[in-house]
């Protein structure tokens, strides 16, 4: 349950930004988290309403774009897609595959006041 | 209301920190490892078995993370090794702040290697780069051999996995091959030692991999 600690990194990040901006008000962040991130998207909500609590992002609402997991073969271009059948060698050819998405954990933008 | 794209890492600020650490860990010629695992995978025997090896010819100190209790770092201390408990409380891991603020009181002068022992779980720390120069991990072979494919982000991100308690192998009821084939179909790259810290069993093959290591890294920091 690392998702409070996420969730106060977001809001520090997009306070700063915010103050750069001379806001104090944070109205939405988006933000894009990998499926293969530890992080389960309903934690990262929850904690993410309790973090903003006597913040500029009080009122703040959270967008969360899950970003799916992707890995080829440089070879043949077989793709895995599906997380469960999380095996890195290619079934084709035997090379190993490169994780091309589903790592990411970033903020996109926030809007402000 | 205007929007402003900020395109930032979300963990940037642990990351900027983890390079300090890491700055911090070169100036001193310490080479650290950051070890995790599951609770009870056998992450503080790992520590003795390595430390009683290799504490003649290497400077050894350990940071112990743990939610509650100096149990793991008492059993360090009993070795003649200085050990640092962090108790996180509720948090399970250990992210670069804590290190950060470890080194404050915990002088590495004089040390070649820092094992830092993280929280037991195999979820949180993958996340949280505390600055090391390796990474490593302790999968028992009672876990089952389905762990890499419930946990592949944390096998992922390694580069070692100590395949431990494989005197338990008769009674685990799963064969070490498919253990392993699970850790490199989620980690290709993965290096793997299986061994036995209650029989001693591949210690070596592991010990020696990690002197040569910790060597290389010594002579790069020297030059």
């Amino acid at each position: 349950m690392h998702e409070l600690a996420i969730a106060q990194s977001i809001i520090e990040i997009a306070e700063k930004e915010a103050k750069n901006h001379n806001s104090s008000t944070i109205k939405k962040i988006k933000v894009q988290i990998g499926e293969f991130s530890g992080v389960v998207k309903e934690a990262l909500e929850f904690s993410f309403e309790i973090a903003k609590n006597g913040t500029p992002a009080e009122n703040a609402q959270l967008e969360i774009e899950i970003v799916k997991f992707k890995a080829i073969c440089k070879t043949c271009n077989f793709t895995l897609e599906k997380i469960d059948d999380f095996n890195l060698f290619c079934p084709n050819c035997e090379n190993v595959l490169e994780i091309i998405s589903g790592r990411e954990m970033r903020i996109e933008y926030i809007e402000i006041e | 209301m205007h929007k402003i794209d900020v395109g930032a890492k979300i963990l940037q600020a642990n990351e900027e920190i983890a390079q300090e650490n890491k700055e911090i860990f070169k100036k001193h010629g310490v080479f650290t490892v950051n070890i995790m695992s599951a609770p009870g995978a056998g992450k503080t025997s790992v520590l003795e078995e390595t430390i009683k090896r290799l504490k003649d010819e290497f400077a050894i100190a350990v940071i112990e993370g743990d939610l509650q209790t100096s149990v793991d770092s008492d059993r360090i201390k009993a070795l003649g090794i200085p050990a640092y408990q962090i108790t996180t409380g509720n948090v399970c891991h250990l992210d670069a702040r804590m290190i950060h603020n470890a080194l404050h009181d915990f002088k590495l002068d004089g040390f070649d290697i820092l094992f830092i022992e993280n929280v037991g779980n195999l979820v949180c720390p993958a996340e949280f780069y505390l600055g090391e120069d390796l990474r490593a991990m302790v999968y028992s072979v009672v876990e089952g051999a389905e762990k890499p494919k419930k946990y592949p982000l944390m096998f992922h991100e390694v580069e070692v996995v100590l395949l431990n308690k494989i005197d338990l192998l008769p009674y685990a009821g799963v064969e070490i091959d498919e253990l392993k084939r699970n850790v490199l179909e989620v980690n290709p790259t993965a290096k793997i030692f299986p061994i036995s810290c209650r029989t001693g069993d591949g210690l070596d093959e592991w010990i020696n991999w990690f002197r040569n290591r910790v060597k290389r890294f010594k002579e790069n920091v020297k030059s």
